[in-house]
Order: C-alpha cells, then sequence, then structure tokens
C-alpha cells in the first residue's frame, strides 16, 4: 500500500500565486517531485510518436518535436524552436498508469489442505505526471466518477489515482483531430491538478507560467526558482488559449448531441459506418475513459488459480456474450453501442459527456473512422424530424 | 488423504500430423520448463516427434497437426476423431488449410507441376481442407505456428475442465496493451492486425513488422475496409494479396481478398509467358 508524501506547505507561495518558470526551473521541478519519492511520468518520444515515459529531467521530453495528425495517420516531425510540449495527444493516454490494460486480482493455491489466496503486492512508486494535456485530466476526472465514486470502488485505481501529483500543460498546439473546446476540457484548464503550467516560447523568452492548485502544488514550487507573473505573461497566456482553441477545426455540438443520438438510434448511418468499421477495437483502447474490463481465472497443474483482470472491447464479439450468442452481432450495433454510449447514454449513467474531445480514436483508427463526422452526419439527417405519416401529431 | 486413495489415472494426450512441417506440434516440446509438469499431469500415448513408443487409443484429448490433402488422411482423421474424447486442431494448417491451400484457387496440378520434377508420382487430393471441413472439432488454436502459451492454456483448461481463456479479438488490441505504436497509422505499413485474431502477443509489429495474419481472421474481421485502406495507403494490389493469400489463404474473409488479385495476377503472367517458355 501507497501513503501520501507529506507535503509540507510552510514557505512563501500560495493557491492564487502565479509564477513564470525557466526551463532550467523545470529541471529544478522535476528534480524536487523526485526527490520527494515520485515516480516521474510524462510525454516521451518513442518508437515515432509521444508517448507516457519515464521523466528524469526535462531532457527526457520532447523537446522540439511537433505532430501532424489527421484521420488514420500521425507523424512526428522535429523543429529548432526548442518547445517541450508544442504537440496533442499521442496513442498512449495516462488511464493506463491506474487502469492497466492487464492486472492480477489475487491468486490461490493448495498448502497442504488449504486453499490459500493471495493478493499480488500493490505497493508501488507515487506517480506524478509532468505534461499530461487538460484533456487527459478531464478524462482521469471521468474515470474518477466511474471507477472511484460509484457503489463498487476501485481500490486498484483509487491506490494509485489519490497519491498522485498532475502537473498539467495547457495546449497551444491542438492537432487536426482535436475538439476539446467544443467538449468544455480544453485547452485550457482551471482546476483538477496540483500544478497548471502554460509554455510560452516568444519575444519575451522561453518560459512557464505556473498556477498552483492545491498546497501540494505550492510546496513542490516554493523550492523552485521562479519570478512573479507579470501582465505581459499573463496576456500572452490568453492570447495562446484564445488562438489554440480556434485552431479547433472540428467539434461536437456539446449540448445536443446525447439526444441527437438517442433519438437516431435506427439511423442508415449505423449501416454505412459498419462498412468502414473494422472492429479491431483500436478506439476503445486509445480512448481515455472506456473502462470496460473482462475477468477470467487461469489454472495450472498444481491446482493454483490466477484471477486476471484485462481491457475488454465492446467492439469484441464476447463482451456481449451472453448464454447461447452475443448481444451485438453486428459491427453496426458495436459501433452504435460504443458511440451512443460516449456522448449519450454516458449522461444517464454517469451524469457526463464519456467523450473529452482528444481525437485518439479518430487518430489511431486504422481506417480513420472520424467521431465528429458520424455525428455530423446523422445530424444531417436527424430521423426524428422527419414526418412519419401514421403518427398523430407527425407534422 | 488417506494412504488407501487409488491414484486417478492421468488423461491421455495424442499428436497427430496431417499435411503440415511439425512446427506446431513442436511448440509441445517447446514448453520446456512446464513440460515434466504437464508430463506428470497427462501420459502421452502417442507423440512421434517425441518418441516412437505408441499406445493404442482410445485418446482423453488428441491435438491434430496439419490439413487433409489426400484420400488417406480423409480416412484417417476420421479414425483420430472416433478414438479421441476431445479434439484440438494446432495451427493455421488444420484450421484454415495452410499455406498449401494456395492450390485450391490454382488449376488441378499447377502448383505441383512447378514444384516436382514428377508430380505424376503425387497421390494427393486437388485441395488442401480443414480438419473441421472432415470431423468435428472440439478447438481450434490458430497461428503459424501455434503460441506455446496458448497451447498449455488449452491443455491446462482441459485437466480442470474449464473454459480456455483465449482470445478471439484482433492483434491491434495486444499491440495497445503493450505499448506498441500503431505502424500502420505512424508509418502506413502494411498490416493484416486489425483483421487478424490475437494469441501471438503482437510479436511482429513489437519488432517493427507488420503482422502476416497468420492467426488468420479475428472474429468479425472486416477484411475488405481494411484492403481498401491499405490500397489507398499505397499498397499495391498484389502486395496485399500476397499478404491476405499466405498463412491462411483459403480463410473465410481472407480468401476473397487473395482471390480478387490472383485471377488478375494470373492474367497477366499469362501475358508475360511465351508458350514455349519452360516452367520455373
Amino acid at each position: 500500500m501507497s501513503t501520501a508524501i507529506n507535503h509540507s506547505s510552510s514557505i512563501g507561495l500560495d493557491l492564487q500565486t502565479i509564477v513564470v518558470l525557466t526551463v532550467e526551473g523545470l529541471d529544478e521541478f522535476v528534480a524536487r517531485l523526485r526527490a520527494l519519492g515520485y515516480e516521474v511520468m510524462g510525454p516521451t518520444l518513442r518508437d515515432g510518436a509521444i508517448v507516457p515515459g519515464p521523466v528524469n529531467s526535462s531532457k527526457d521530453l520532447p523537446r522540439g518535436v511537433h505532430d501532424l495528425q489527421s484521420p488514420g495517420s500521425y507523424r512526428v516531425m522535429r523543429e529548432d524552436d526548442g518547445e517541450i510540449f508544442g504537440w496533442a495527444v499521442g496513442p498512449g493516454s495516462w488511464k493506463n498508469e491506474y487502469f492497466p490494460p492487464s492486472q492480477v486480482m489475487w491468486r490461490s493455491e493448495i498448502v497442504g489442505d488449504t486453499l490459500v489466496f493471495r493478493q499480488p503486492d500493490r505497493s508501488h512508486a507515487l506517480l506524478a505526471i509532468v505534461g499530461a494535456r487538460p484533456c487527459d485530466v478531464a478524462a482521469l476526472r471521468i474515470l474518477d466518477h466511474v471507477l472511484e465514486e460509484g457503489v463498487h470502488r476501485d481500490s486498484r485505481y483509487s491506490e494509485r489515482r489519490d497519491s498522485n501529483f498532475i502537473a498539467v500543460v495547457e495546449c497551444a498546439s491542438p492537432a487536426d483531430t482535436c475538439f476539446c473546446a467544443s467538449m468544455k476540457s480544453g485547452p485550457g484548464i482551471d482546476e483538477d491538478f496540483d500544478v497548471a503550467l502554460t509554455e510560452l516560447n516568444d519575444e519575451l523568452g522561453h518560459r512557464f507560467i505556473a498556477r498552483i492548485g492545491s498546497p501540494r502544488g505550492a510546496d513542490v514550487l516554493s523550492s523552485v526558482s521562479t519570478r512573479p507573473a507579470n501582465e505581459l505573461d499573463l496576456e500572452a497566456r490568453a492570447l495562446l488559449l484564445e488562438t489554440a482553441s480556434r485552431a479547433m477545426s472540428r467539434s461536437l455540438p456539446f449540448d445536443e448531441v446525447a439526444n441527437l443520438l438517442a433519438r437516431n438510434v435506427e439511423h442508415p448511418r449505423w449501416l454505412d459506418v459498419a462498412e468502414r468499421c473494422l472492429s479491431c477495437g483500436n478506439c476503445t483502447s486509445v480512448c481515455p475513459t472506456c473502462f470496460c474490463s473482462d475477468v477470467h481465472d487461469t489454472t495450472d497443474t498444481s491446482g493454483a488459480i490466477e484471477r486476471r483482470r484485462t481491457w475488454s472491447s465492446c467492439f469484441d464479439l464476447e463482451h456481449s456474450y451472453l448464454h447461447g450468442g452475443s448481444v451485438h452481432e453486428s459491427s453496426s450495433s458495436r459501433y452504435r453501442q460504443w458511440m451512443t454510449h460516449k456522448l449519450s447514454t454516458w449522461w444517464d449513467q454517469f451524469d457526463s459527456t464519456g467523450c473529452v474531445g482528444c481525437g485518439r480514436c479518430i487518430v489511431w483508427c486504422p481506417v480513420g473512422i472520424d467521431i465528429t463526422e458520424e455525428v455530423a452526419a446523422i445530424a444531417a439527417h436527424d430521423q426524428a424530424r422527419v414526418a412519419v405519416p401514421s403518427r398523430p401529431g407527425a407534422s | 488423504m488417506s494412504d488407501a486413495t487409488v491414484p486417478i489415472p492421468r488423461p491421455t494426450l495424442a499428436v497427430w500430423k496431417f499435411a503440415s512441417c511439425d512446427g506446431c506440434q513442436l511448440s509441445l516440446l517447446d514448453c520446456e520448463d512446464e513440460l515434466l509438469t504437464l508430463a506428470k499431469a497427462v501420459r502421452i500415448a502417442h507423440f512421434t516427434e517425441m518418441t516412437r513408443a505408441s499406445t493404442l487409443g482410445p485418446y482423453d484429448i488428441s491435438l491434430v497437426e496439419g490439413s487433409i490433402t489426400t484420400a488417406e488422411d480423409v480416412e484417417r482423421i476420421k479414425v483420430v476423431r472416433a478414438n479421441s474424447r476431445f479434439l484440438v486442431t494446432i495451427g493455421a494448417c488444420a484450421a484454415t488449410g495452410g499455406v498449401q491451400a494456395l492450390r485450391n484457387f490454382a488449376p488441378p496440378g499447377e502448383f505441383a507441376g512447378m514444384v516436382y520434377a514428377h508430380p505424376e508420382y503425387l497421390d494427393s487430393l486437388d485441395t488442401s481442407t480443414p480438419i473441421s471441413a472432415h470431423v468435428r472439432v472440439d478447438y481450434e488454436l490458430h497461428g503459424c505456428p501455434i503460441d506455446r502459451e496458448q497451447l498449455l492454456e488449452v491443455l491446462l483448461a482441459f485437466l480442470a475442465g474449464r473454459r480456455p481463456v483465449i482470445a478471439s479479438y484482433s492483434v491491434c488490441q495486444e499491440c495497445k496493451a503493450r505499448g506498441t505504436v500503431c505502424l500502420l497509422v505512424s508509418r502506413a505499413v502494411p498490416c493484416l492486425g486489425p483483421v487478424t485474431r490475437a494469441g501471438c502477443g503482437a510479436l511482429c509489429p513489437s519488432i517493427d513488422r507488420g503482422c502476416f495474419g497468420c492467426f488468420g481472421p479475428s472474429d468479425s474481421a472486416n477484411c475488405d475496409a481494411l484492403a481498401t485502406r491499405l490500397k489507398g495507403l499505397g499498397t499495391s494490389e498484389s502486395s496485399v494479396a500476397r499478404l491476405f493469400g499466405t498463412f491462411n489463404t483459403a480463410a473465410p474473409g481472407f480468401a476473397e481478398q487473395a482471390q480478387a488479385v490472383r485471377v488478375n495476377v494470373a492474367i497477366a503472367d499469362t501475358r508475360h509467358r511465351t508458350p514455349e517458355e519452360p516452367r520455373p
């Protein structure tokens, strides 16, 4: 079991303070987290993509790396601008750190005449993430509600999540596939973090505005070299966020999409998308909020049993298997299940959207199916607005 | 436990070979760490890759490798079935006909003529067909070769009287679970992962190769859509056909993609070949 680190917030900074740090300051920040005992993770460049990885200093971060994303396509390229966070999210989401693709729940073995149950060692280093994006943090808030705040609390998730340190970095470089602005989860962020950074790289220099979201955040920042933020810094941040918002060409109708899908469950577009959909499950794997899992027991020749929980996708035939067969036999019903849950029935179940607009499902779909385009196609021929002559009151 | 306990006889295991390369059978011998434990749990009654000693049936579990390619095999598999309580096929040949099912889509004798100096000595059928086309199969393990962990899992499940924990979804989910960056999306590498059954642990993509589809189609493979995408990314029609038409060339879903182009390629070949040109 992990215990929270005892942060002493005795010196200097309070929650309202906004400071500025340099790249060297960012290194001090990472070093301070490590000194406190955190395992620091952040965006790293591996195998041609920006993915979560270990961060020991700013050298491990993807400096000068930018990305080009479109439906079914992802490329990175390098520039000499020295920007560290000049990219939009890659295939890996932070979900994996809290809700891993596969984990052992317990093992049992026969000792003498007794069946003994054992939990695997659940101790682990405390996690600090430096460089989560606002959409990532929004996704973790959604997962918190699903996995921690319901009747059946997932203690494995909570142990990791409750003790973590989140340094979010606001997004100045949305990809062509991003639509967080329309989902109200970016490109800026005002809560649910310990520290929020905004990278500025203008005539006033390469620097990071840091806002404090928790006493822990104040504690860590207070031991880092900073200066108070000035009006120019704050104006630059406001302009950067406004530009990023405007740069997003994709969007979803946040207030309307839930009802739109609810009244279009028999829309012909579901059959159309099934022609293109591979049912491969990439979208659910990369989605930062998809939380379905499966539990399996395996045995060995000694009578020992292992119970394991693994990710499960609603695009699998097995996912909806009940006695005698699968409920979602066709891929149109599986795609509909995924999209209507994400955008519509999530509201009924968890009182929020299940989509944060990160665009991963668009980019990492091998055939480039675009959730915003599918919604637009349904909206363009809203079945509920088509008059049904036999129905009383239909006009 | 009292001293009077009578030991329960170990279930018997038999391994049978049909048209195949023996690689899947050898996966059993590759279970080096688990082999001795397994040998205590089952009695190996017939396994010619391991021992010439053989016990008469019936057998509790038979592992069947290879496809049916001769008239003799058509009869022999019936005998194996009749003598086996559980029949588990191992590998792509047994599940879908294997690479030798290429001949199913060619004029009779065409491939034999290319390979053998005296094809007239051969006595084989015009097709290579899966075991399930001839007898009832209790479980199919896919892959060329099979994954030894999956083989162990099937045997352990049999011994415990439970369902094997073996996925039928796509290789993509194994790539994502192990954190491999998608080759198709990030580099446009032709890859059959999205339509191929998981089970290998996404081995090829993890070493920078697109999936060859050796585990055959996943449970809901949309091969049309993937083939269209691969061609759109610049993979030639014949490369797409070759990708689909190798280890599981006769598997439903893969066969259509391989066959669509095979016809065109064959026509192109005929145009290039003069009647006098000797066969390679």
